[in-house]
């Protein structure tokens, strides 16, 4: 590497703070601390599983890399900011997220997005249980996750609005692309699935689709900053075939107790 | 809470708790510090009301013995175990078991520990009528922690120990000491009490003979499995709803003789609705899980949990069927882990071969080698039935 290259390097890292055996009121404390500073580039090192990273940090501009394994809940009520692991997430990501991206490079865990509100998540690889439950939208606040891979039971549980988007790449056979219980109590929002609906479970409640070209306009620009973030082929990836689920009701338990 | 009475039964805090555990399937001996480590670095899933290890090898020299851990609150408890002990048992060693002053673990409100390494009386054993030596232990432990207020057997396996207290999980490794014990298996917990009183009886892991259970969660069943255990000769007085797991495991296990993943059918069942659904594909499993769900219903574990148990020869992680509680797994040459999260297996280990998290209802299955330790017997029956996650179910 040339010293011109190094400093590059050294300018688009930021400010690096080795997280090795922090614990986490004083890592995000130092976050926070340079953020309010003015610092907008940040890289954590050797990061193992401190919890609440990114959580609540405001600013469009401010971009904080992290390796290692975040904990639970990063970006929690993040309002703007980038994030990238290079690793593994853990459970609930973008926890109640307002604005933001958070890109993560391997797989992560369970309750990702919970009732995200704005942003996108964007996980290279599968994710767990409850991804989505509770997401929400409002007017132009469309949150979105992406995962690259496969789900787990539970996605998009109660989901109210937002985008939900699950590629299967890399798909091993005998693997399903989304666990059981799809979308239950679903009532707003949508889910896009890149398989054909005859691959997809059946659920009553749901309204399934086959997408093309124009239903995935509005979803074209998050597909090409997923593939922009993994250095993936966005063209391949657009070719689908998506299928597009959408809530029959808004009220899907409005008969479960009373007549409606 | 007042001297040594250690309950207040209106006493709750909210919350979940961390796990982890670690297995050499060739049966390889490490101590206590990855276990310790791994368990500290998930110390925020704790509150410092509970800590505890369970360890497998630890007793080399007392293998063919059961080894009873005891707690004892008065002297006068002492002094009634003992001379129970004297009266069924033949004692072959015992000692205080060792620990060391450790910030974090109040010394105050630490009971006595001592440890016997003891068999059955041969006439007393021929006079009771029970089956097996494991029956007779049973009934002491029963008898001891029902009969004689404020001594309570936390360990009676073989070639085994459970320690545990009220503390952080990483500062009650360091006041037993765990450094200086070797192990094949580790199983460690750091609790956040919920719905019951953070005592030290109520610390995981929840031992009987040798299986012990640390547990993430919490058992909405616990009443059906209490009365249901009852029935058996088992009599809750540990205050925590994990006791019930524990007896559950010493009943399916050793006394059903059932195959380690049929037991994990039984605590985490299959729905009803997935069983209609398997009922064209497989009828004479659908009939199994009918017939073991109605044979069983007592023994079903119900509410979100995950629980991580451990026999002489292997080590089983099992979540509830929706997985509402979270467990990673992950394998490095002979060593499977076992954690809450990803960041306490790499704490463990730092490039684990692979790493995946367990789908719900799914056991995870370890076993010796056939070849390790061919002189420890099998408490359980090998697993040879593949469990219903597993297979494609279309609906």
């Amino acid at each position: 590497m040339t010293t011109t290259d190094q400093l590059e390097a050294d300018q688009q890292a930021g400010v690096v703070i080795d997280a090795a055996g922090l614990h986490y009121r004083d890592l995000n404390r130092r976050v926070r601390e340079l953020v309010a500073a003015g610092e907008t580039a940040l890289t954590l090192r050797n990061v193992r599983g401190q919890r609440y990273i990114g959580d609540g940090l405001k600013g469009k501009d401010v971009r904080i890399t992290i390796h290692g394994v975040p904990g639970g809940d990063l970006a929690a009520f993040m309002d703007g900011p980038t994030l990238e692991v290079f690793g593994n997430g853990q459970d609930a990501a973008c926890n109640t997220m307002n604005d933001g991206v958070v890109i993560i490079h391997g797989n992560a865990g369970d309750a990702l997005g919970y009732g995200m509100r704005g942003g996108s998540l964007f996980v290279r690889g599968d994710a767990g249980y409850r991804v989505g439950i509770h997401m929400k939208a409002y007017k132009t606040q469309i949150p979105a996750v992406v995962i690259g891979g496969c789900v787990g039971d539970f996605f998009g549980e109660y989901m109210a609005g937002g985008t939900l988007v699950v590629l299967g790449l890399d798909h091993k056979p005998g693997k399903r692309l989304v666990g059981d219980y799809l979308a239950s109590g679903i009532h707003g929002g949508e889910i896009f699935l890149r398989a054909t609906p005859d691959m997809l479970p059946k659920a009553p409640y749901l309204s399934v689709e086959p997408v093309g070209a124009d239903g995935l306009k509005a979803l074209t620009p998050r597909l090409r900053a997923f593939a922009e973030a993994f250095s993936l082929d966005a063209e391949e990836l657009l070719t689908g075939p998506f299928t597009r689920l959408t809530p029959i009701s808004h009220r899907p338990f409005a008969a479960k107790y009373a007549p409606a | 809470m007042q001297g040594h009475t250690p309950f207040d039964l209106t006493e709750r805090n909210l919350s979940g708790c961390g796990l982890s555990a670690m297995m050499s399937r060739r049966g390889n001996l490490v101590n206590g510090e990855a276990i310790i480590r791994s368990i500290g670095l998930l110390q925020e899933r704790g509150n410092g009301l509970g800590g505890g290890f369970a360890v497998y090898g630890c007793y080399p020299h007392y293998a063919d013995e059961f080894a009873f851990h005891l707690m004892y609150y008065t002297s006068r408890a002492q002094e009634e175990t003992e001379r129970y002990l004297d009266e069924h048992f033949e004692l072959v060693h015992e000692e205080h078991i060792p620990t060391r002053p450790v910030e974090g673990v109040d010394p105050a409100t630490a009971p006595a520990l001592r440890r016997y390494f003891l068999h059955p009386k041969p006439l007393k054993l021929a006079e009771s009528m029970l089956p097996t030596a494991e029956d007779y232990v049973l009934r002491a432990v029963m008898d001891i922690n029902v009969r004689i207020n404020e001594a309570y057997v936390f360990s009676s396996g073989k070639n085994m120990g459970a320690f545990k207290a009220v503390g952080s999980a990483h500062e009650v490794g360091h006041f037993y000491r765990l450094e200086e014990y070797q192990g094949y298996i580790w199983i460690s917990h750091d609790r956040f009490p919920t719905n019951t009183p953070g005592w030290w009886g109520g610390a995981h892991p929840f031992t009987m003979l040798d299986f012990a259970v640390v547990h993430n969660g919490e058992i909405s069943s616990y009443g059906i499995n209490k009365r249901y255990l009852e029935q058996f000769g088992y009599q809750c007085t540990l205050r925590t709803d994990t006791e019930v797991m524990a007896y559950l495991l010493d009943l399916l296990l050793r006394r059903h003789k059932l195959p380690v993943d049929v037991a994990c059918t039984v605590m985490a069942a299959p729905f009803w609705r997935d069983i209609d659904a398997l009922a064209e594909s497989d009828p004479a499993k659908a009939e199994l899980y009918r017939t073991l769900r109605m044979v069983y219903a007592g023994a079903l574990v119900n509410g979100p949990f995950a629980i991580v148990f451990g026999h002489r020869r292997g080590m089983v992680g099992l979540n509830d069927r929706i997985k509402l509680r979270p467990l990673v797994a992950a394998e490095k040459d002979d060593w499977v882990m076992l954690s809450s999260e990803e960041s306490g297996i790499l704490e463990m280990c730092h490039n684990p071969d692979s790493i995946w998290a367990p789908r719900g209802g799914e056991p995870t299955i370890v076993e010796l080698d056939a070849d390790v330790f061919p002189e420890v017997p099998s408490a359980v029956a090998r697993a040879d039935f593949g469990p219903l996650s597993s297979l494609e179910l279309n609906r």
